[in-house]
């Protein structure tokens, strides 16, 4: 308590002495894993995104509700199905002072697209930019893209003069080809705020940019971001009145911050769907006592297993209530989600059963389950729940829990796809649903670049020709029609086996109120400090 | 003399080395670093390239020469995911480290001789048995415990204390320090008394064992028998005797003061080598790991030699079998 008066105190003396007008407002928080680079087109995570779309913007930018409204474009049209006119913002000027315009765009794209940048597959998604004056250009897509939009919002747009000026015109890639790139740890953008210090895993010091074009909710002047690694630690930070945001939060320790005063629980469903895939593609299972055949090829096995899973259970039991199970392989967050399709098989363990000895497998089999134990919300829990469900129908599973990078490394594609049996989360960066189509439910395709995470290789050759077509098809009704047949196909074929969507939890304290974005990220924008 | 000091030399060379083989060879099955470096979205492609820059294809002996060359110049690489020198990285965190590290030793020595002392000479008194069973809950609960319950009591319930991190710093040139500022100092309160807290306990137990001794030996018996005060015996003549084999251990302490911050570190969020070596585990940063382990071993043949060339001019005893 003392120490927040302190704060206040201090904030007070110094608005007194800069402008009687402002109140000056620091907000502190804390988030378990670290800023990993400045460099907008570094790392394509969601926290690292998140973060710097408060110094950074795209042409488009989120609102609150995940809705693209207009960034640093003013207002856009199609003005053929592959080209798009955007109205570049007036008088807005980047943290150094210098004005933005349309070559900055140009150029940002292009860092974007080139080798080095985590946002390839994003940037690809234009063609060509024509420049028409410094506030108008013409973006042109391969395909028609009626979602281009959602992929603009994270394409940051940096200055061209100050890139060029400090040498870092290429991305800060994982490389150590750019080992000393200047926009990894230094920022210039046309954000809300400013990077003020940035000390990598210890501490990030935001400022507010007087001169934002936009409007801000926020009545904050300084940002002050710390990673904490231990939850205990940081938990025990917000009760102490020393932070005032935190998360994540385990979910055991709601209750905690619910009897504490002055903090509060802030919980809600993130639009990140977890799930169980199967290995339908090779002949033979890697990891089984099935020899000579796959069992996962039957759909019958898929149907029992899919029976076999109390998701009410891993509901209550696991997640303490906190998760939506789930029917779909999207969140009601994203675009194509339809509540409908949304009903989870029904748990039935005796159907089953008799599935499994319709199937041949009477006496069950055995199968190796490969999980992360780091990476989701009490990922590894949900697995051991997952095995016990299972040894109830006879299929005796053999978990392999590991730490995310060791389990991403066997599982991926560089780890050759090794797994039979596999739990993994997605959340789509595009906030639709043709991102989980082409990574998760087309057929792996090297060279298009398809189902290059569909690690079980479900392959529907009917699933791939309509994903296409949605790729591309801007009739609103349309496109959902044949996302919702594409769900159903791979419903009634039991593609993969949905779980749940997994909670958003975070801390926060009385001082503050912030919105909880589906997407875990924080927007500055809408952090208001209570006065 | 020169043929002890060079054989030292020789085998600190071959501790080293074999540190070295071991925690780079330990690395290759922590897991793969390319995907804690690309996002989703980065294609098998540009993943196969980055091992190819990285690399990550060579064979292990490729890899390791490169490495054990390098590091003997000082040159740890480059941080996987800071893309800045391992060595800049590591240079900039030992100050929080060492200090840390220097008040955990202050600590225990400034609390730990006095106890010793006061739990020999009042053996049976009811505060000595109190002070050795407490030291005894205090020591056997984890490092990591011990942390959290100060933080709730002192942080949360309290709240005298910073519950984490290092508080306000101001640079000294390339050192920064956390010892001119209100925060800082009080910041230092908590993970360091959690770091001291195992020291502590050792060196009471050291010096109340070895002033029991002391105590029961002629020379004490003759000083009591000459009349001196209890106060000359006690402080004068026995506890100098205890604080040889104290300042020896202290001293081989300090290595392990170093190394151990790590779980301190990492419950109070200590921006040290300690947490950069956690972190550094988490996103499986080679550099960075291999760089932390090999200097820390360093520290420790560097610390045992010292004491082994102490030891040597102290002990005549070593001297006569070297001839």
């Amino acid at each position: 308590m003392k120490l927040r008066h302190g704060l206040m105190a201090a904030a007070a003396a110094a608005t007194l002495a800069v402008s009687p007008l402002a109140q000056a407002e620091t907000f502190k928080f804390a988030f378990q894993g670290n800023l990993s680079s400045l460099d907008p087109h570094s790392l394509n995570e969601t926290f690292l995104l998140g973060s710097l779309n408060n110094v950074y913007e795209g042409l488009v930018i989120y609102d609150e509700n995940l809705a693209a409204s207009p960034g640093l474009a003013e207002s856009w049209e199609t003005v053929e199905p592959t080209k798009w006119k955007f109205n570049l913002r007036k008088g807005v000027k980047f943290h150094d002072g210098s004005d933005f315009t349309a070559e900055d765009v140009v150029f940002s794209w292009q860092r974007a697209l080139a080798e080095g940048s985590d946002q390839i597959a994003r940037a690809s998604k234009i063609k060509g930019i024509e420049i028409v004056d410094d506030h108008t250009i013409i973006v042109e897509t391969p395909a028609p893209n009626p979602i281009l939009t959602s992929d603009l919002v994270y394409i940051f747009i940096m200055d061209k003069t100050w890139s060029e000026k400090n040498k870092t015109v290429t991305a800060t890639s994982a490389s150590d080809a750019n080992s000393a790139n200047y926009a990894n740890l230094n920022a210039n953008g046309t954000g809300p705020f400013i990077v003020k210090e940035h000390k990598p895993d210890v501490k990030t010091v935001y400022e507010r940019n007087g001169n934002y074009w936009g409007n801000m909710k926020s009545n904050v002047t300084r940002v002050e971001f710390t990673p904490i690694k231990e939850a205990a630690t940081r938990v025990a930070a917000l009760i102490s009145g020393e932070l005032d945001l935190v998360y994540p939060v385990p979910v055991q320790d709601w209750k905690r911050l619910e009897e504490a005063q002055g903090v509060k629980p802030l919980a809600g469903p993130e639009a990140r769907t977890i799930f169980l895939g199967m290995d339908q593609g090779r002949d033979e299972l890697l990891h089984s006592n099935i020899k000579g055949k796959n069992p996962f090829k039957d759909v019958r096995v898929r149907q029992a297993f899919a029976h076999a899973l109390n998701l009410d259970a891993i509901k209550k039991k696991v997640m303490r209530n906190a998760a939506t199970p789930s029917g779909l392989m999207v969140a009601p967050q994203i675009n194509g989600w339809s509540k409908e399709l949304n009903t989870p098989y029904a748990y039935d363990p005796a159907k089953s059963k008799e599935l499994l000895a319709a199937a041949g497998y009477a006496d069950g089999f055995e199968v190796t389950m490969d999980c992360p134990n780091n990476r989701y919300v009490n990922d590894e829990k949900i697995c051991q729940a997952v095995v016990s469900m299972l040894a109830k129908v006879g299929v005796k599973v053999d978990l392999l829990a590991q730490p995310k990078s060791k389990y991403f490394g066997k599982v991926l594609a560089t780890g050759g796809y090794d797994t039979s049996f596999y739990l993994l989360g997605w959340t789509p960066g595009t906030m639709d649903t043709e991102n989980v189509l082409s990574s998760l439910l087309m057929c792996q395709n090297k060279e298009t670049k398809k189902g290059m995470f569909n690690l079980g290789n479900y392959c529907n050759p009917k699933v791939d020709e309509l994903s296409a077509k949605i790729g591309s098809e801007t009739d609103q009704a349309k496109r959902n029609a044949m996302i919702a047949e594409v769900f159903k196909t791979v419903q009634e074929e039991v593609g993969y086996l949905p779980i749940h969507q997994q909670p958003l939890s975070w801390g926060a304290s009385d001082r503050v109120s912030v919105v909880q974005r589906p997407d875990n990220s924080l927007d500055f924008r809408y952090v208001v400090v209570n006065k | 003399m020169v043929s002890f000091l060079l054989k030292r030399l020789l085998q600190s060379v071959v501790v080293m080395f074999t540190v070295a083989l071991i925690a780079f060879a330990m690395f290759q099955f922590v897991g793969d670093p390319i995907n804690n470096m690309v996002g989703q979205d980065t294609t098998q492609e540009e993943r196969e390239q980055l091992r190819e820059n990285l690399g990550l294809n060579d064979p292990f002996i490729v890899q390791f020469g490169r490495f054990a060359l390098n590091a003997a110049q000082g040159d740890f690489g480059i941080s996987y995911k800071y893309k800045t020198p391992v060595s800049d990285l590591i240079f900039e965190r030992m100050p929080a480290t060492l200090e840390l590290a220097f008040v955990s030793a202050i600590l225990a020595l400034v609390l730990g001789i006095p106890l010793g002392v006061y739990t020999a000479l009042k053996r049976n008194g009811i505060i000595s048995k109190f002070i050795m069973t407490t030291s005894l809950v205090g020591v056997s609960l984890p490092t990591f415990l011990t942390g959290i319950l100060l933080i709730l009591l002192f942080g949360v319930v309290l709240r005298w204390l910073p519950t984490f991190g290092r508080g306000d710093v101001i640079e000294i040139g390339t050192w920064t320090t956390g010892f001119l500022t209100a925060s800082g100092l009080k910041s230092l309160i908590l993970p360091s008394f959690t770091l001291a807290l195992f020291q502590l306990t050792l060196i009471m137990r050291l010096v109340r064992a070895e002033m029991l001794e002391v105590l029961r030996t002629d020379f004490v018996k003759f000083a009591r028998a000459r009349g001196l005060p209890d106060r000359s015996v006690h402080f004068k003549h026995a506890l100098k005797n205890t604080l040889v084999p104290v300042i020896t251990i202290t001293g081989l302490q300090l290595g392990s003061l170093i190394a151990f911050a790590i779980i301190t570190e990492s419950v109070f969020q200590w921006p040290g080598m300690g947490l950069l070596f956690i972190q550094a585990v988490a996103d499986v940063d080679i550099p960075i790991m291999a760089a932390y382990l090999v200097l820390i071993a360093f520290f420790f043949v560097l610390i045992n030699m010292i004491v082994d060339i102490l030891y040597y001019a102290v002990d005549p005893r070593l001297r006569s079998s070297d001839g």
